[in-house]
This record gives C-alpha cells, structure tokens and sequence, in this order.
C-alpha cells in the first residue's frame, strides 16, 4: 500500500523541511546547575585536602595555615569594610589600565594588520613583548615615573597591550578572504569595508585578545603592587599581600592569594565569558554540549 | 519563456566586452586566464556561460563585477552595479538573513525604516518570508543561496543608478546543492528572472542547467578562455546534445 501522500508543491514541501525547528531548552535550574556544580566540587575537594594536610601537622602552622584561619583572616577584611578599599584601589586601577591599553591596542592592532611595512617592523616586536613579563619593566617604571600611580599604569599597558593588538591582529587575519570580496561587490569602499565587514568578523579573535588581554593586566597589576609599596599608593590587593609577608603572617599571604585569584577569575566569568559566549553562539560557533 | 521583455531599441546594453583579455602574473611564467573576449548581454537577457572547470569563468565574472581588472580590452558597463551571487553563499555570520539582505542597502547610507522594507520585499521575493531572523547557521545550504542571491538584488537598488537596467551575475550559485534543491532553485531563479526583468549572466559548467535556464549560451574553451560559440536555446530546447558534444570536443582538444 502506498502511503497517503498529500499533494504538495515541492517547493512547500522542501522550505518546511528545511525551515529550521527551535530545539527545546532544557530546564534553566537544571543547566545552571550542571555548569555550576563541577567547579564547586572541585573546592570543596581541594579545601579538604587541604585541611587534611594542615590536620596531619606535615608543616609547621606558620608555612601552612588552616583554611579556618584563612577564612578568618576574608572575613575580618569583610566585617571591618577594608575588603571594600583593597578590592577598590586594585580594580579600578585594573579597569583604568585595561580601557588605556585598549584605546593604544586597537589602532595598532590594525596597523599591523592592513599595511605590511608596519607589520613587518613592529609586528614581531609585539609579539616578543607578549612573552616578556611585564614584572620586568617595574624597576624601569619606578625609575622613570618614581613610586606612583604613573608607574603602575606603565607596567599594566606593558602588559595588556601587546595580547589584544595580537588578538586583534590575529583575528583579522583569520577572515576568510571571500567576505571582504564579497563586501566589495555590494559596494562596500575602504572604511565601510572595515567597518560593516571586517571588523565584526575579526570579533571573535578580538574577544579571545581581550579576555588575555585583561589577564595580563591583572598580572601584571598585581606584581606591580606587589614591588612598588608606598604609603602614597593606597593599599591594594599586591599591597595587602607584600604585608603579610613583612608580618611573617602565612594565613594573611594565602588570604591575599585568594582575593586575586577571585577577582581575577570573577571578572573573566562574569564579563568576558558571557560576551564570548554570545558571540559565537550568534554564529553558531559553540556546539549545544558548552 | 513567454514574458521575455523586449528591450527598446534605445534601451543600452548592460554588459559588452571588447576584445578583453585577463592574464595572472607577467613574463613567461604568466596564466592567460582569458584571451580576445566578445560578449554582449542585452537588457532582460539569460546568458549562460559555459566551460569545463579552470577556463576562466569567475575570472570573467569578476572582471564583470569590478573585483579585478582586465590586462587587455575594455569592458563596457551600463548597468547599475552589478549583483553578484557566489558560489558560497557568503553569508555574513553574525547577521541574520535580514540583515545580510540590509548590508548593501546600510553600506549604500539608506535610512533604516526603508531598509527595513526593501529587505522584507526581497526576502518575500525569493519566498523567505517568514525566516528574516534566523542566522545563517540556522538554515539550509538552499536558503541561504536564496538569500545571497535577495542580498545580491539589494546591491543594485541603488537610487544613483535608475533608469539603468540592472544586470545579475552568478558564479555556480547552485553547484554544492543537491539535485532537487537544485531543480527548485533553477525554477524560482527564472520566476525571480520574469518578476524583475533583470539581464542575467549565469556560470555553470553543467550544460542541461545552461540550457533549461539560458536564452543563450555561450561556450568558453579552457586555457586561455575564449568564446568558442553561441547557441540561440530558447527555441531548440533539445540543444544539450549538441552542445554536449561540442564541450567534449573542447576538453578533448587538451589531451593532445
Ligand atoms: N588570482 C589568480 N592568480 C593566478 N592564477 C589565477 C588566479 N585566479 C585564477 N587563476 C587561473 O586562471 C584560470 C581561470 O580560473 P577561474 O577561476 O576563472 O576558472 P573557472 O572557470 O571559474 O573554474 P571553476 O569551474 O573551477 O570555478 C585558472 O587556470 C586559474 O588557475
Ligand atoms: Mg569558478
């Protein structure tokens, strides 16, 4: 028996085939939890460890807190309000260093990659710097600038610089050569070329130099509060940190290194990886499982 | 093929090639893609252009569409710009099929409501209506030729160029389809063809496409590309033999 087939057009019948059907989400708390429980466990794993190492005393108190004391030692800075201030003074010159270093990267991300002359010469220049620790250039830094503001910032450009012009760089090369053509037959000149074609299509290696680029900032941010201590710089996380060593206080050096791992890490998760993740998930880019 | 438009006596011609010819590289190591082309395209008119795979047929439509420059000759334009339809579609990823038909009309500076229209006009002339903001991802290698070809049509709409007609090339815009998304695709483009009257130069190396879509073909021979001969198709439906042969003859001609 033939099966009962409606007459159709072809034409009908091949659009309903193709037109695409909207998979069905699974349930919000369900994903949330899915992505949110392997991290956690993995500290809660880490922590017991930890504490476990401290229990068996392998380590004399003063190399190894207790994670109870460390804790002790946040939640102190939390209480008294001085979490605030470090969290401040260290963010905002973060922030600071990275919208300056964005506003040098992003010109001479794209020198670099429209005129070869400048490829040729700085090119390999900036790639270099991208693998020479910024901490390098902090006794310079205070030589030049003295213990200031001045000297971070100049430490922090170091840093950031080079990785998102790279990633900008890198980003452009990575178009495929039929949309700029393909830009050009639809009448696209110079700047309109650049800006409706090539630069949203570098997007997602620009992304990718931005997301480093703000690692390396607060890296570097980091060591240079670190060395350059002064009661004129106001007290920040490398600050905070650089005391505890002084004050020979192990649980308030592991504090410190806590705090700039969350922030570090925070500021990723919370901005950089949501942008990214829209991004290639408007071009298909991410598959269903991320 | 009933509604063939007429063109005027006075109407211009919006493609003529004298004597073009295109060669990659210089001295003795130079390919000589293309060598003494003449080829005219009437207004309204189907041409296909025909020819076994590297003799030069993007390179012609290129030269067409201004992406490259004849070595030789001189191509005479008096058509609005050209729309040009890729083998890929091309579609920019981060728009949606919406806004890649919005591209050259935003490029062009139209305001927004009215690219808004237009938009909407062209993707319910190549039946899309419904699909403006899915993403390229999102839909069939068939659609989003479909939309190329909405988005190339948009690239002419250009209120500079009115009054001139409008010219349509196409690089084997429907070669990675499958054969029925194919057989559609050619009835919808000679639908589309009817409704706007726009000269068309079509590439294919597949002759029954170059004869069921073309009122003229035109057979190129490879290396370096000229016009080998024409066929008047659109009364001698039964010309893919004949011109078979003469392809093979064409190709055959390198083996020695
Ligand atoms: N940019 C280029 N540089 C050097 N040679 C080229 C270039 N573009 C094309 N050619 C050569 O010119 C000739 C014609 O190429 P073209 O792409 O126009 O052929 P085609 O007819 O479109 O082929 P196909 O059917 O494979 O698409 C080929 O021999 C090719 O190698
Ligand atoms: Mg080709």
């Amino acid at each position: 028996m033939p099966l009962d087939v409606q007459e159709g057009s072809v034409e009908a019948g091949l659009d309903a085939l193709d037109t695409p059907v909207n998979a069905p989400e699974g349930s919000r708390v369900r994903r949330i939890a899915a992505r949110v429980l392997p991290p956690v466990g993995a500290i809660v794993v880490l922590v017991a460890i930890w504490q476990a190492l401290w229990a068996a005393a392998f380590w004399p108190e003063f190399k190894l807190p207790s994670p109870a004391a460390v804790w002790g030692q946040i939640w102190q800075l939390v209480t008294s309000g001085d979490i605030l201030e470090l969290f401040w003074v260290s963010v905002h010159r973060a922030v600071i260093g990275f919208a300056i270093s964005l506003l040098i990267a992003v010109p001479l991300g794209l020198a670099i990659a429209n005129i070869r002359v400048v490829r040729r010469g700085i090119g390999p220049l900036v790639s270099g710097l991208q693998s020479l620790p910024s901490v390098a250039w902090v006794p310079a830094a205070i030589l030049w600038f003295g213990l200031n503001d001045r000297a971070i910032y100049w430490v922090v450009l170091l840093g950031a610089v080079p990785s998102i012009a790279n990633g900008l760089v890198s980003g452009l090369d990575q178009v495929p050569p039929i949309l700029p053509r393909v830009g050009k037959a639809l009448g696209a000149g110079r700047f309109g070329g650049i800006r409706y074609i090539l630069l949203p299509a570098a997007l997602p290696g620009f992304l990718g130099g931005l997301k480093q680029g703000w690692a390396f900032s607060w890296r570097s941010l980091m060591a240079a509060e670190l060395i350059a201590t002064s009661p004129e710089l106001g007290e920040g996380l490398g600050q905070f940190l650089h005391n505890g060593m002084s004050l020979s206080d192990i649980s308030m050096v592991f504090a410190g290194i806590v705090l700039i791992f969350v922030v570090g890490v925070g500021i990723e998760l919370l901005v950089f990886r949501p942008l990214e993740n829209s991004v290639l998930r408007a071009r298909g880019l991410t598959s269903s499982a991320h | 093929m009933t509604a063939i438009v007429d063109a005027p006596p006075d109407q211009l011609t919006p493609v003529r090639f004298h004597q073009v010819g295109k060669a990659f590289g210089s001295g003795r190591k130079a390919v000589v893609a293309l060598d003494g082309v003449d080829l005219e395209v009437g207004a309204g008119e189907f041409v296909c252009l025909l020819g076994a795979s590297g003799c030069g047929k993007t390179t012609l439509l290129n030269l067409v569409a201004g992406l490259d420059r004849p070595t030789s000759g001189r191509i005479e334009l008096n058509s609005s710009r050209p729309a040009v339809v890729f083998q890929e579609a091309a579609l920019m990823p981060w728009l949606t099929a919406a806004g890649n038909v919005e591209l050259p009309l935003r490029m062009a500076g139209v305001p927004k409501a009215q690219r808004r229209a237009k938009a909407a006009e062209l993707l319910e002339l190549v039946r899309l209506a419904g699909l403006g903001d899915k993403r390229p991802h999102e839909l069939s290698g068939g659609m989003r030729q479909r939309v190329a070809l909405a988005r190339a049509l948009a690239s002419t709409t250009d209120s500079a160029d009115a009054g001139k007609p409008s010219l349509l090339l196409m690089d084997e815009p429907f070669s990675a389809l499958d054969a029925i998304t194919r057989d559609v695709l050619q009835g919808e483009l000679l639908r589309i063809w009817r409704a706007t009257g726009t000269a068309i130069l079509f590439v294919t190396h597949d002759v029954r496409e170059a004869v069921r879509l073309g009122q003229r073909v035109v057979l190129l021979s490879s290396r370096p590309g000229r016009v080998v001969q024409e066929w008047d198709v659109d009364d001698a439906p039964d010309a893919v033999d004949e011109i078979n042969t003469a392809l093979r003859k064409v190709i055959s001609s390198h083996a020695a």
